[in-house]
């Protein structure tokens, strides 16, 4: 590829790839992002493969490995286009079916579209599935069209057309002052506008400035921003790229973390692309603008989530926060003038400046403009990503989109923001998304994970969970995060052991209120957050186990027993055989006891019994077992 | 090479040892012209670095979130029952080593545990063993699974 040096070779080459390309030939994307390729996508892939080339189709037919399209629940996800039909759970032995009726007799696999569980109606379509349907899906739509390894797929859906639009047709001012007007606000979490932090920088008087790609996506349990890196990589470099234009800065930084592999090596190649064909490197374009982009690997460590943490870790040292008297955008990198933003939001760029501020500013609500990516997972029908416009109740998430809690449970709680963020309760359903919506509800947005819990999730455990994550997580910098958090798991700890005392509850909240004043950075701040939330939404759970002893969701280990009705028992051995601690005693005929010294409390019993004979208890004593002489099963009970 | 290729460096260095020798930080400080302390703080500071020497097979068992509710902590408990050793530790035959870690992914697949770089899903307490029993767990250890159930019996 030869480097393009003006606007009109752009223009040329894409005229050039969009008449190569035959819209009615056939095209089969295959998701390859994490969830489906654990579900076996990489030998869908390559049985598609195989099967093209046997049977002599691999002129006629296009196969593409895709980034993540969403619905990691329905994994392997295979989209054939131009109809947009949509397989889920496609197994390799699927592949000859779907080519000999699907590309060859251009009939519908029926046993392979969507099902609506409830009304039993198929859905052909991706756009036709009720997961997809309610979304309004800018950033995540193009993932599964385009092969995030090629740059012309990229160009061929008008990849890198904002960056030539902001090169020839405006200056860094007007661009800032679109983003401004667009209202952006930061998909890392905090929700800072964009517009606002590139003009700070923009106005510092040094003449060294950097962009960075905060890639370090540490929320257990979300996974959007790696989505896009895996899936489009090109739109994030070309977001980068025009922010960097605006502020003036010719080096960029991606710090992404080392643990998604397939996100480093898509970054990598993109770069090395986009330097080929001149979209980054010397005078891009042919514009005069330089600008280069290197990757740092994150080496695992959530803090460096926040941006001076992310920043003191970029220049080799152990990511430690800094006090933010002057801000990063002034004083960052290298003490230089650093705009550092989040993976989403340097995605939604290009389409800011393709589209218009008017346009963007259209989607959401008030404060909170365009759309966002949630990582909808937990106890829900439909785990995957969604992208739905701010504003969005969360009811319509996690009920039309998420399809519902699993197994016939009752809704608990729903827990945003990351690890601290906070868990909202039933009556909050209706609360829209948007950044101070969630704030004033006690949560977050955060980068946008969104953990539904059921009623068997224990909230006090819940809070124990993300407290012990963060109490890992904390660099140890500030004595109010490092002590505050360390006291606050210490007593949950207590509580969820049954060791809860009187007055705990106060003491957490003050412990929380010192904690949430007085630390250093963003991840003390709002450390307390999954506290006080589950405090004030499930108050009596934290009563039950202080006061009671008793776990309410059945959840506790040191709380709970299992215990075996013998009037239910079958004595057929499947909780004997399958018990990995060897706790139960019993034979053939012989109803079953749990020997509850012996228990590790796992619940493999529990599950694997069908005869609903064994039981979870909490906060009562456990029935003594029968004695051995009256444990021969009669046969009354069998029908 | 200056102070700001010090992580590349040992990630580098980890990849092609699987740990981080003492000998290596040391050979680093000196190469960097920075001090040793800053390098033993940064290989103590992030998650991915490790001091000793990992195991055959490496387990990490997810704790995102969506898989900690799912029963992650039963999996992780399950594994360190059978393998004896606790999280960051490796079996004293240097077959297996458990770790850890935040988030995969794959929280439609809950709980996860990847092994050797594959995902394994559902991982309930019978597929722990079902899963070291494919890798070869030490006879001793299958013996002792096999005692406990009898003595179910």
């Amino acid at each position: 590829m030869a480097l393009l040096n003006s606007l009109e070779e752009l223009d040329k080459l894409k005229q050039e790839l969009l008449s190569r390309k035959d819209p009615n030939k056939p095209c089969i994307s295959i998701c390859a992002g994490a969830g489906c390729i654990a579900s076996g996508a990489g030998e869908v892939i390559a049985a598609f493969e195989a099967e093209i080339k046997k049977q002599g189709l691999s002129a006629r037919v296009e196969t593409k490995g895709t980034g993540c399209p969403g619905y990691c629940q329905r994994g392997p996800v295979v989209v054939i286009y131009p109809e947009e039909i949509c397989y889920l759970q496609v197994k390799p032995e699927d592949v000859p079916e779907i080519i000999e009726e699907t590309i060859k007799g251009k009939k519908i696999v029926e046993r392979l579209v969507y099902i609506d569980p409830d009304t039993e109606e198929k859905a052909t379509l991706e756009s036709e599935i009720p997961f997809y349907k309610y979304q309004e899906r800018l950033n995540l739509s193009n993932n599964i069209k385009i092969d995030p390894k090629s740059l012309d797929d990229y160009l061929a859906i008008g990849g890198y057309s904002a960056l030539a639009k902001v090169l020839f047709q405006m200056t860094p001012e007007q661009v800032i002052d679109e983003i401004k007007k667009s209202n952006l606000r930061g998909r890392g979490g905090a929700g800072f506008p964009a517009g606002i932090k590139w003009e700070g920088s923009r106005n510092a008087p040094e003449t060294t400035k950097y962009v960075i790609v905060n890639a370090d996506e540490g929320d257990p349990g979300a996974f959007m921003d790696r989505a896009l890196l895996e899936g489009n990589p090109h739109s994030i470099l070309e977001g980068l790229a025009i922010g960097a234009y605006a502020i003036g800065a010719q080096e960029g930084y991606i710090y992404v973390r080392q643990e998604y592999p397939l996100a480093v090596e898509n970054i990598g190649i993109a770069i090395e692309k986009a330097t080929e064909y001149g979209f980054l490197g010397e005078n891009i374009l042919g514009s005069g603008f330089n600008f280069k982009v290197m990757v740092h690997q994150g080496a695992g460590a959530f803090v460096c989530g926040e941006s001076t943490a992310l920043m003191t870790a970029l220049e080799g040292r152990a990511g430690e926060p800094r006090p933010k008297y002057i801000r990063s955008n002034i004083r960052g990198l290298w003490e230089k003038p650093t705009v550092l933003n989040n993976v989403e939001t340097w995605a939604n760029v290009p389409m800011i400046i393709n589209k218009g501020a008017d346009w963007f500013t259209q989607i959401g609500t008030d404060g909170s403009k365009g759309t966002k990516i949630f990582a909808l997972v937990g106890k829900i029908n439909n785990t995957g990503l969604v992208e739905v416009p701010m504003g969005m109740p969360i009811r319509d998430i996690i009920y039309k989109i998420g399809g519902g809690i699993p197994g016939g449970k009752k809704f608990k709680a729903v827990q945003t923001g990351g690890p601290s963020g906070g868990c909202l309760p039933e009556n909050l359903l209706d609360l829209p998304v948007g950044f101070d919506e969630l704030v004033q509800a006690g949560s977050m947005m955060g980068s946008g994970g969104m953990i539904v819990m059921d009623e068997d999730t224990c909230m006090v455990d819940v809070a124990r969970y993300f407290l012990n994550f963060l109490t890992d997580e904390s660099c140890g910098k500030c004595v109010p995060c490092r002590e505050g958090i360390r006291q606050m798991l210490k007593i949950l700890t207590d509580i969820t052991e049954g060791k809860g005392k009187e007055g705990d509850i106060e003491l957490l909240e003050e412990i929380a209120e010192v904690t949430g004043t007085a630390a250093l950075c963003a991840l003390g701040k709002s450390a307390p957050n999954p506290v006080l939330s589950t405090l004030k939404y499930f108050r009596e759970e934290y009563e039950a186990h202080i006061r009671e002893k008793r776990c309410p969701a059945l959840s506790c280990k040191d709380l709970i027993a299992f215990y075996i009705d013998p009037d239910l028992c079958r004595a057929c051995m499947a909780c004997l055989r399958k018990c990995p601690a060897g706790a139960i005693v019993g034979a053939k005929k012989q109803i079953h006891v749990v020997e509850q010294e012996k228990c590790t409390k796992c619940g493999t019993c529990f599950e694997v019994c069908r005869f609903d004979a064994v039981k979870k208890i909490s906060g009562e004593p456990v029935p003594p077992p029968l004695p051995e002489e009256e444990r021969t099963l009669t046969r009354k009970g069998k029908e | 090479m200056q102070e700001k290729d010090l992580i590349p460096v040992l990630e580098r260095i980890q990849k092609k040892y699987g740990y981080l020798p003492l000998q290596a930080l040391k050979s680093v400080a000196r190469e960097l012209g920075v001090p040793a302390v800053q390098v033993y703080g940064a290989a103590t500071f992030f998650k991915q670095f490790r001091l000793n020497p990992p195991g055959k097979y490496q387990i990490e068992v997810c704790m995102g979130t969506a898989c900690y509710m799912a029963g992650g902590q039963v999996a992780l408990d399950s594994f360190e029952r059978r393998l004896k050793i606790g999280v960051g530790e490796t079996t004293p035959d240097g077959e297996f080593s458990l770790e850890r870690v935040a988030c995969v992914g794959c929280c439609n697949l809950a709980p996860v545990a990847v092994v050797d770089n594959v995902v394994e899903k559902n991982v309930t307490p019978t597929r722990v063993d079902g899963i070291l029993l494919s890798l070869g767990l030490s006879e001793e250890n299958k013996e002792n699974k096999e005692n406990s159930n009898a003595q179910g019996k």
